[in-house]
């Protein structure tokens, strides 16, 4: 669990829930979903070691779309992937990546509280509380 | 299943091939919201059909985001090059995106009850957009802001989703007309796609449009 502040300087607490990759292979396609969307519903940030399918992330927008309301306090989610190859190389390592079929590690969390930025050595998630 | 419905794709290719009915294609324009997808399909129902009056137009476009909140179908559209004439649809999708607020229709002086239902049309149309993309479009031509980077995750994922599918896509770089238009910055970062620098808003390099449109989906 992370702890950031809010404006008026008290802890908010974030939960980041790791999903290890043996775990991911023995669940279906909705299982997943329904895992992050109820995840990030509360709230709760989400870290997945092995990443979606293509299929599986167009889903999970569809999904999430039919969750999103003001009732609900839910107005969707902000998701990152990072690739375990430099996906800002040369023109090669560019299409490598980009074909590389093997899912990337992906954080998943509600909208506008997730963040990445780069740096010249690393990339940084950023949570909001 | 997304396999099985790349080689029914192959098989109607082979049965045209062999003489079968063409079916027109069905081209679905996709893109995040404001990157000019209706200002586009405007632009080619104007060049491309009987269209003589704004009321034969797709919808209307603004800067407020989700404009358009359902897909729209626009059939018996025919593009001529090099003496060959393709007949079409095209499909004006909302913008996709993983979010949808509110609160950022009120930003454009929406009032609360009318921001509610906009948002509730945008998200029921970016499902039905996603939804498309699972079979029932022939080709996609992808929509980018060329003044905006274009290595967003949404991008990177439509794209994923498109090349998971097996279904062939183009990307216009549009707003080609902005002082901040970079094309090269598109190309460099999806170098796998052919890249069609345009302006929809002012009719500029459409007839490279048409040219990409034929032979990519021809």
């Amino acid at each position: 669990m992370s702890e950031e502040n809010n404006s008026g300087g008290n802890p908010v607490s974030v939960q980041i829930d790791f999903v290890g990759k043996s775990r991911l292979k023995n669940m279906k396609t909705m299982e997943k979903i329904r895992l992050i969307i109820d995840s990030v519903k509360d709230n709760k940030v989400v870290v997945l070691e092995a990443g979606l399918t293509p299929d599986e992330e167009g889903r999970l927008v569809e999904m999430t779309m039919q969750q999103i309301g003001p009732e609900q306090n839910f107005s969707g989610l902000e998701i990152e992937r990072y690739n375990r190859e430099q996906s800002k190389g040369g023109l090669l390592s560019r299409i490598v990546s980009s074909n590389n079929k093997q899912s990337k590690l992906t954080i998943i969390g509600p909208a506008n509280k997730l963040q990445t930025v780069e740096n010249e050595d690393m990339m940084q998630a950023i949570i909001s509380g | 299943m997304s396999y099985l419905k790349s080689w029914k794709r192959r098989f109607v290719n082979l049965f045209d091939v062999f003489g079968g009915e063409e079916a027109p294609e069905s081209i679905g324009v996709y893109g995040p919201p404001n990157s000019g997808k209706t200002t586009l399909t405007n632009q080619i129902i104007q060049d491309c059909t009987e269209a003589e009056d704004k009321d034969d137009l797709m919808g209307s476009s603004s800067e407020v985001p989700h404009e358009t909140r359902k897909a729209k179908k626009q059939e018996d559209i025919t593009i001529e090059h090099n003496n060959e004439e393709i007949a079409l649809s095209i499909i004006d999708t909302p913008g996709v995106d993983t979010q949808v607020d509110y609160e950022d229709f009120i930003e454009f002086d929406i009032d609360e009850d009318e921001a509610v239902d906009r948002s509730r049309e945008a998200t029921e149309g970016i499902a039905e957009a996603m939804h498309w993309l699972r079979g029932d479009v022939d080709g996609v031509i992808y929509m980018m802001d060329s003044t905006k980077d274009p290595f967003t995750q949404v991008n990177t994922m439509i794209l994923g989703i498109i090349e998971s599918q097996d279904i062939p896509a183009l990307i216009l770089a549009n707003k080609i007309d902005l002082e901040e238009s970079s094309v090269d910055r598109i190309r460099n970062a999806f170098p796998q796609y052919d890249v069609v620098p345009v302006s929809a808003l002012q009719g500029d390099n459409m007839d490279e449009v048409y040219k990409s449109i034929s032979e990519n989906f021809g």
